[in-house]
């Protein structure tokens, strides 16, 4: 019994971290979707201009 | 939060690394052929390049038509970094918060793929971004210089973008993928945009000589697999160091 208790303890330790890991990593990953996104696909004119030899040698879409 | 806390310390040192290394690599390499194209461009557009014969017009901007008969304006008042200095460093800092988000993207799939990292398997990995990012979009839409004329942007963006998620996602089933029809689906998820093939313009219009824009593309993408390698390397091993303590 005791066993068993401490290995569902073990159990739902290791589910909430893989829940903690998978929740930064798609934190992650949405912040670096809007920076890319920022850089190289806003169509402000401002920013386009800023950017703009960056665009052109990453072959973002660009004019 | 302690998850994302460190994927972003990895991210911000990649980023900062291979951003600055491909700023240098721009400025003698792409950015020269830009600089180049632009001279054609210019000499191209006789109504932005007179304003001295009439001022009114320079000063209310002028409007012109793209091949999507959708008119703009180009406001004269529209702010642009000066040539020289200020604009090179405009191109750094985006350079610099391209590989900041480009890091973020490929830590984020380290950290759910959840196996062990080193700065060899993270080039592995930087080099399937290169395929998914520059290899394969710049088939359907090669690099191009200013004064070129393109199919409508939103339609370019969007299937740029539709190129790129499709060809990672096929990598991702061909490399991780466990039964053979994961990696069949993949090659067919890679195959699928080019099948139904990239926006093209009406008619190709290029103001800069072919020549120049053959070597733009082959620049562009040498350089992007050069930027692709360094980020892949650096996040793999500051990711090794940041997770040491994390078991896969």
């Amino acid at each position: 019994m005791q066993t068993n208790n401490m290995s569902a303890t073990a159990l739902s330790t290791k589910t909430s971290t893989r829940a903690e890991a998978l929740t930064g990593a798609f934190m992650a990953a949405i912040l670096g979707v809007v920076l890319v996104w920022g850089v190289g696909f806003s169509h402000i004119e401002a920013v386009h201009n800023a950017a703009h030899d960056t665009r052109h040698a990453n072959a973002f879409p660009c004019h | 939060m302690e998850t994302f806390r460190r994927l972003f310390i990895v991210a911000a040192l990649a980023g900062l690394i291979s951003g600055i290394f491909i700023t240098f690599v721009h400025q003698v390499s792409t950015t020269q052929l830009i600089l180049a194209a632009e001279v054609y461009e210019t000499a191209g557009e006789p109504a932005e390049a007179a304003p001295a014969t009439d001022p009114a017009a320079s000063a209310e901007g002028t409007t012109h038509t793209h091949t999507d008969g959708l008119a703009h304006e180009h406001s004269a008042e529209a702010w642009g970094p000066a040539d020289g200095l200020e604009r090179t460093l405009y191109t750094g800092l985006a350079d610099i918060l391209t590989g900041i988000g480009f890091s973020l993207l490929l830590v984020a799939a380290y950290r759910i793929w959840g196996g062990q990292m080193t700065w060899r398997t993270g080039l592995y990995w930087g080099l399937a971004g290169f395929a998914a990012i520059v290899a394969s979009p710049n088939l359907g839409l090669p690099p191009e210089v200013p004064g070129t004329e393109a199919a409508p942007l939103l339609d370019r963006q969007i299937w740029w973008v539709a190129t790129a998620v499709l060809t990672a996602v096929g990598l991702a089933l061909i490399f991780l993928g466990k039964r053979y029809w994961w990696a069949a689906l993949g090659l067919a998820l890679i195959v699928l945009p080019h099948a139904y093939g990239a926006p093209q313009p009406a008619e190709h219009v290029s103001l800069a000589p072919e020549a120049l824009a053959h070597r733009f593309i082959v620049a562009a993408t040498i350089v992007g697999l050069l930027f692709w390698a360094v980020l892949g390397a650096a996040t793999g091993y500051f990711y090794n160091r940041v997770f040491k303590d994390v078991a896969a």
